[in-house]
């Protein structure tokens, strides 16, 4: 889970998820409330690349 | 004509395979092995003094006695450059020949040359101090290594400064200041506009390769799997119990949160490398304990690991990174955790 998505393909990560920002990638203090959601999504979103075969680096976008 | 000492291991020293990687260095006043046809690529202005040979087990099982016999050697024979290998992919001579490298290069201050194929695990510790030609990962490529090596030697023997696109070597990591008559936006326009006639161009900074690495398989029954939480983003125990560095990582640390719904309260970050004010408040921002735990209650996954790794990624060294994700790879695996969430900020 990363938001310089470009580093993670270059070290060689094959599932990557795209996170908001360096000092919050899981987590946006901005949203105040509708911050727990947002999380939730995308640490699912994380399990669910791990549930996923792939056969090289794979971003996985929201939806 | 200046004065090349060869080393070589037990196999190409002609003494003897495997069941000879124990032998202790000897020296001999001459070409032997692969130095032989060295020699005749010397152009003149170079000689093979002589050759020395140690078993690649006892160099790495008793390295300060197999460097006190180099250094004798050293002392008694003043060599001008050394000439190691090639080992191609052999590991412990890789490594070997890394340590000749270390001794004769930062120690003696004596010019290295030479060879390995690209994997070799002692490429690292010489390709920034010494001429690292790379070659084919089996002996079969020794005809091509040598005379590429050689004519490292024969321009280190004449005094001049080998270059890595010319003579072929890797490149060794090394910055230096050049001056150029042309500065650097004429430079980019000339490179830009070289693209768009489609000429050859050449790039002043080539950008690092990508690493590849084979996919692990995908996770079958997610109910059952344990999933580990590791952090590049320096999120730490109040008051950062391991030291672990703010920026430059030389470590990495490893906490126990069987017990912990989230790592808020507990937690904090020492990254020096972005703004704490948001993991400090919250460090599963960073770190998605909190998530994992909710998963876990749900039945999502089947567990959380016990242990939270993290380390800072700020500055940290390209070989350090590597280790500790080695290291830590190497834990979870045979700790039987089935899945990894790497954050990094």
């Amino acid at each position: 889970m990363a938001t310089i998505t470009t580093i993670s393909e270059s070290v060689g990560a094959n599932r990557i998820v795209p996170t908001v920002a360096i000092p919050y990638p899981v987590g946006d203090p901005a949203l105040e409330s509708k911050e727990e959601p947002l999380r939730e999504e995308l640490v699912e979103r994380a399990i669910k690349a791990l549930k996923t075969d792939v056969e090289k680096p794979t971003i996985f976008k929201k939806g | 004509m200046k004065k090349i000492l060869y080393y070589v291991n037990q196999f190409f020293g002609q003494i003897g395979g495997e069941d000879q990687a124990h032998i202790a260095p000897v020296y001999k006043k001459e070409a032997v092995g692969p130095a032989m046809g060295f020699a005749k690529m010397l152009e003149g202005e170079a000689e093979i003094i002589g050759t020395l040979i140690c078993g690649d087990n006892f160099f790495n099982e008793h390295n300060e006695e197999a460097l006190a016999f180099i250094k004798d050697i050293n002392e008694q024979e003043k060599p001008d450059i050394v000439v190691a290998g090639p080992a191609f992919n052999a590991g412990r001579y890789g490594v070997a020949c890394a340590g000749v490298a270390e001794f004769f290069a930062l120690e003696a201050g004596i010019p290295v040359v030479t060879g390995m194929y690209e994997e070799n695990p002692g490429l690292e510790a010489c390709r920034g101090i010494s001429y690292v030609v790379p070659t084919t990962d089996s002996a079969g490529g020794m005809r091509k290594a040598l005379p590429t090596m050689a004519k490292i030697a024969v321009k280190l023997a004449k005094g001049e400064e080998p270059v890595a696109e010319e003579d072929g070597f890797f490149l060794r990591g090394i910055r230096e200041t050049v001056f150029s008559d042309k500065i650097g936006s004429e430079r980019a326009v000339e490179m830009l506009l070289k693209r768009l006639r489609g000429e050859e161009f050449e790039t002043e900074l080539p950008m690092p390769e990508f690493d590849n690495v084979e996919p692990a398989h995908a996770i079958a029954d997610m109910s059952k799997a344990v999933i580990a939480l590791v952090t590049t983003g320096g999120i730490v125990p109040h008051g950062n119990p391991d030291h672990i560095q703010s920026a430059s990582a030389q470590k990495w640390g490893k906490y126990d949160v069987s017990k912990l719904e989230m790592l808020k309260g507990d937690y904090e970050t020492i990254h020096g490398g972005y703004d704490p004010v948001y993991a400090n408040e919250f460090p599963d921002r960073v770190a998605p304990l909190d998530q994992l735990v909710h998963l876990k209650k749900e039945g999502a996954i089947g567990d959380v690991y016990k242990y939270f790794y993290t380390t800072t990624g700020t500055g940290t060294a390209v070989g350090n990174s590597r280790k500790f994700g080695q290291e830590i790879g190497k834990e979870l695996k045979e700790a039987g955790v089935d899945g990894v969430i790497l954050t990094s900020t």
